[in-house]
């Protein structure tokens, strides 16, 4: 047990050193990731031969992170790239393995291993270039999504390129293991017919897609009602870790599997409940596999054939690099958009490394060949986060210099309000904002609620939104406005402070149950704070000295009058409160301003009444002797 | 238009008033009015335009005051602070939007404007910029609308005799619907930065702009001196 806490601690030390310094150094957190890997495996030799198993493990992020990457696309976007996907992605993964497999062949490799590096070379690294895209926010550029294509083509095409591999195994290779027993992973389908694996296939993705959509919904409400926050991120775990195991047992690829469910689940309104729940581990998890990435540097064959393996490195990117490069000026895609694909991809990935342990065990490749190899993947990831800094510091400034500060296709499709509780009162700020052509996004923790607002065809979301990573899914960080309109006194005051804490830019709005908790808002930060039932009291008095035959607009001067007062007034209490703060609010300086207040207005609005003479000004006639007084001019 | 430029355009553009101007410096307070400022397409470039001159002060009556409910206090203040005062507006059925008569009725109080000891805008000057949909040959005597501008205009002539400010003739743009498509409003608007100019180092030729029917004619290079 202390053997693991201590492993454990070593890894999580290495990332808390490292990345944050990486970060800093502008060389994002892949980087900085795979450097203290670098530094506890090689170098400093804290950790061994465990790393492969972790690093198994660790792959799981990605199953997680495409699960999330399918969260943030629904079905109609995903049809919607079907052609970039398709094409981008086919030729790439084509151009590059043709091209790839051609130079082995000159280096007069057999066939066989020629076809198998091409493919294994022709995948980039998912874990890398979107983490980084998230990081800097790429996503949404048209290079960003076209790479994503390539990317997703890339995992679908690991299905067939696994079933491809043990095709390609060398006779002799097989016949020299042939007395090793080797270890059969869980499957099954091994043994079916083929017509009964396709239709095991379709059956089980069906399920996903289905279930996914169907069974989700009253599960998610189930486990919503009872209110415990650990019982959802459970739920999350499991709807992932199990759909990941039923592609695993059908022979399809889990990070697949999950990208599906993430799609099924776009449109659902616990979606960013799901994503507040499942970030953490995708985080985690990913760092881990960077780590052991750099950890498994083999520093033996790494000193033998240091020049051998650069120079494959430098090829293979060159490769990737100039197929992309022509790829992208066959879509037609613009300035900097070109290179972002062009210099995002040119890495080999951690399917990479799943496809050459692959080729180990099919006897597909030699084992000296594979240490190589794999020494190649890991260089090339390593110099990815470099060709991202050449981007961020060669690229876009020259871009940038010609003409438009960016492409116009950043589009952003978060919300540019949030509201927080879709109630009595949020559901009027909402219809509001909406008809006004304003993007919300509205969550509430209450799922019936949601359920309702949601037949009504508001765009409404399952989430705590007192919790600070519900409110960084819900795109916080890109918002202008964040209004608070939920019952609870205490949460609303914690979001207040939550929010202006770490989201100075953003404007809130918050709603107050009384002064007091107004004055509370206000302190912590609240950049606009409205008492719930302020203007509808006000509106109730007009209404009823309008029934008593008070003439209306007499009546709205009377309003407004006492509105101004009310404001004006209100900053003195304010300050008067905040220096009373700590004592009791009972028998002091607040008390006697309120009392004050009260006075104020009934003095202001009562004189016009009985003397036709406001102390109020407006519309006030000249006195009766001026008319006088202009004869007297003439 | 992008969201940042539409933020800009509702940003309160009322700049600080500068104390420590030197005394030959006049200032200029104008006083926009327009109801429906996204179809505007000559007014809300000469409030920008007068927004970013120096020592003058560009108030957004809509902005300030979405309610109608106008802060006599405040905008005396204002109007004790400049010495030229702008009324900027489209013509409305004649005469100005609502909200600059809703702000002549609460704001220009006896006892501050006019009447017994009110005073408070003596010597200073006022003018109207305008802009009409008619054309030119619509304001006379003998055309479409009957009467010329400067005729149309005379209940706020009178409101500047009684408040004792020096009435400036209007600043006026005919035609204002089709400036665009005939490009006329560049024009229109260097002459806008021109009066301005003039207003605030007190150039202005008074004797001049007094009397003329449409003080844009001034603002050319021959009129200019």
């Amino acid at each position: 047990m202390t053997g693991y806490l201590l492993q454990a601690f070593i890894y999580l030390v290495a990332a808390v050193i490292a990345v944050p310094i990486a970060k800093r150094l502008g060389l994002g957190s892949v980087l900085g990731y795979l450097i203290a890997g670098v530094v506890i495996g090689p170098i400093m030799g804290l950790v061994g031969d465990e790393t492969t198993t972790i690093q198994h493990f660790a792959e799981f992020g990605v199953v997680m992170m495409l699960f999330l990457v399918g969260l943030e696309l629904e079905p109609k976007s995903l049809w919607a790239m079907k052609s970039k996907l398709i094409g981008l992605g086919g030729l790439q993964l084509g151009f590059t393995t043709g091209v790839i497999t051609g130079v082995a062949l000159y280096f007069s490799q057999p066939f066989s291993f020629a076809l198998t590096i091409g493919l294994i070379f022709a995948l980039s690294s998912t874990a890398i270039v979107l983490q980084t895209f998230q990081e800097k926010g790429l996503q949404q550029t048209e290079g960003g999504k076209s790479a994503f294509s390539v990317l997703l083509f890339q995992d679908i095409a690991v299905i067939p390129i696994l079933a491809l591999i043990p095709l390609l195994a060398l006779p002799e290779l097989v016949a020299n293991a042939a007395n090793e027993e080797h270890h059969e992973s869980l499957s099954i389908v091994k043994g079916l017919a083929p017509w009964a694996y396709g239709l095991v296939i379709i059956a089980s993705v069906a399920f996903v897609t289905v279930g996914g959509h169907y069974l989700s919904r009253p599960l998610f409400k189930f486990v919503a009602s009872s209110r415990l926050r650990e019982i959802f991120t459970a739920t999350a775990l499991m709807l992932v870790i199990g759909i990941a195991a039923l592609m695993g047992l059908v022979g399809l690829s889990p990070a697949l599997g999950a990208f599906l469910a993430g799609v099924v689940l776009a449109n659902s309104e616990f979606r960013h409940e799901l994503e507040a729940n499942i970030e953490p581990f995708k985080g985690l998890l990913l760092g881990l596999f960077f780590i052991t990435v750099g950890a498994g540097i083999d520093v033996d064959v790494l000193t033998s054939n240091v020049s051998l393996i650069l120079m494959l490195t430098a090829a293979v990117m060159l490769i990737k690099a100039m197929v992309l490069y022509i790829i992208a000026m066959l879509f037609k895609l613009r300035q900097s958009n070109k290179w972002l694909l062009t210099l995002s991809l040119a890495q080999a990935g951690e399917f990479g490394f799943v496809l050459l342990s692959f080729a180990a065990q099919n006897y597909a490749l030699p084992n000296d060949i594979i240490a190589i190899l794999s020494l190649v993947v890991a260089f090339s990831m390593f110099l990815t986060p470099v060709l991202f800094i050449i981007f961020d510091n060669v690229v876009v400034p020259r871009y940038q210099r010609n003409g438009k500060i960016r492409d116009e296709d950043e589009i952003n499709e978060k919300g540019t309000v949030v509201i927080a509780g879709i109630g009595r009162f949020g559901q009027i700020v909402n219809r509001l904002l909406v008809a006004n052509d304003v993007n919300t996004i509205v969550l509430d923790i209450r799922s019936e609620q949601i359920d309702l607002i949601r037949r009504i065809g508001t765009k409404a979301y399952f989430g705590d939104a007192s919790k600070p990573d519900i409110l960084h899914t819900a795109g916080i960080h890109d918002a202008a406005l964040l209004i608070i309109a939920i019952d609870d006194k205490d949460t609303a005051a914690d979001m207040v402070k939550y929010a202006k804490h770490a989201y100075p830019d953003t404007r809130v709005l918050a709603r107050a149950y009384d002064r007091g908790h107004g004055y509370r808002l206000r302190q912590l930060g609240a950049d606009f704070v409205v008492s719930e039932t302020y203007h509808s009291a006000l509106e109730m008095g007009t209404e009823a000295l309008r029934s008593l035959d008070i003439h209306p607009f007499h009546v709205e001067r009377q309003k407004m009058a006492y509105k101004n007062i009310e404001s004006k007034q209100n900053d003195v209490l304010y300050n008067a409160w905040i220096d009373d703060a700590s004592g009791e609010r009972v028998d002091n300086n607040y008390l006697k301003l309120f009392v004050e207040l009260e006075r104020l207005i009934e003095s202001a609005l009562k004189t016009d009444i009985h003397d036709k003479h406001s102390k109020m000004r407006g519309w006030t006639p000249p006195p009766k002797e001026h008319s006088e007084q202009l004869h007297d001019e003439k | 238009m992008t969201s940042d430029a539409k933020k800009h355009q509702y940003r309160k553009t009322e700049k600080e008033t500068v104390s420590h101007m030197d005394q030959s410096t006049q200032k200029v307070l104008v006083l926009f009015a327009h109801p429906a400022q996204a179809s505007s397409e000559v007014n809300l470039h000469l409030f920008r335009d007068a927004s970013a001159t120096p020592s003058v002060t560009a108030v957004d009556l809509y902005y300030d005051y979405p309610d109608f409910n106008i802060d006599i206090e405040r905008e005396q203040q204002r109007l004790l602070e400049h010495d030229t005062i702008i009324f900027l507006f489209p013509l409305f059925w004649y005469s100005t939007p609502s909200i600059l008569k809703e702000w002549q009725d609460l704001v220009l109080e006896y006892g501050f404007a006019y009447g017994q000891g009110g005073s408070a805008l003596q010597g200073k000057k006022f003018l109207c910029a305008i802009t009409a949909g008619g054309k030119e040959e619509a304001y006379q005597s003998d055309g479409f609308n009957h009467f010329t501008i400067r005729q149309l205009l005379q209940p706020l002539e009178q409101m500047a005799r009684i408040t004792q400010m020096a009435y400036i003739a209007p600043f006026a743009l005919f035609g204002s619907r089709t400036a665009q498509e005939e490009k006329r409003i560049e024009t229109h608007r260097q002459k806008w930065q021109q009066l301005l100019n003039m207003l605030v180092n007190d150039t202005l030729n008074m004797s001049k702009a007094t009397r003329l029917e449409n003080l844009a004619d001034l603002c050319t290079k021959e009129g200019n001196h």
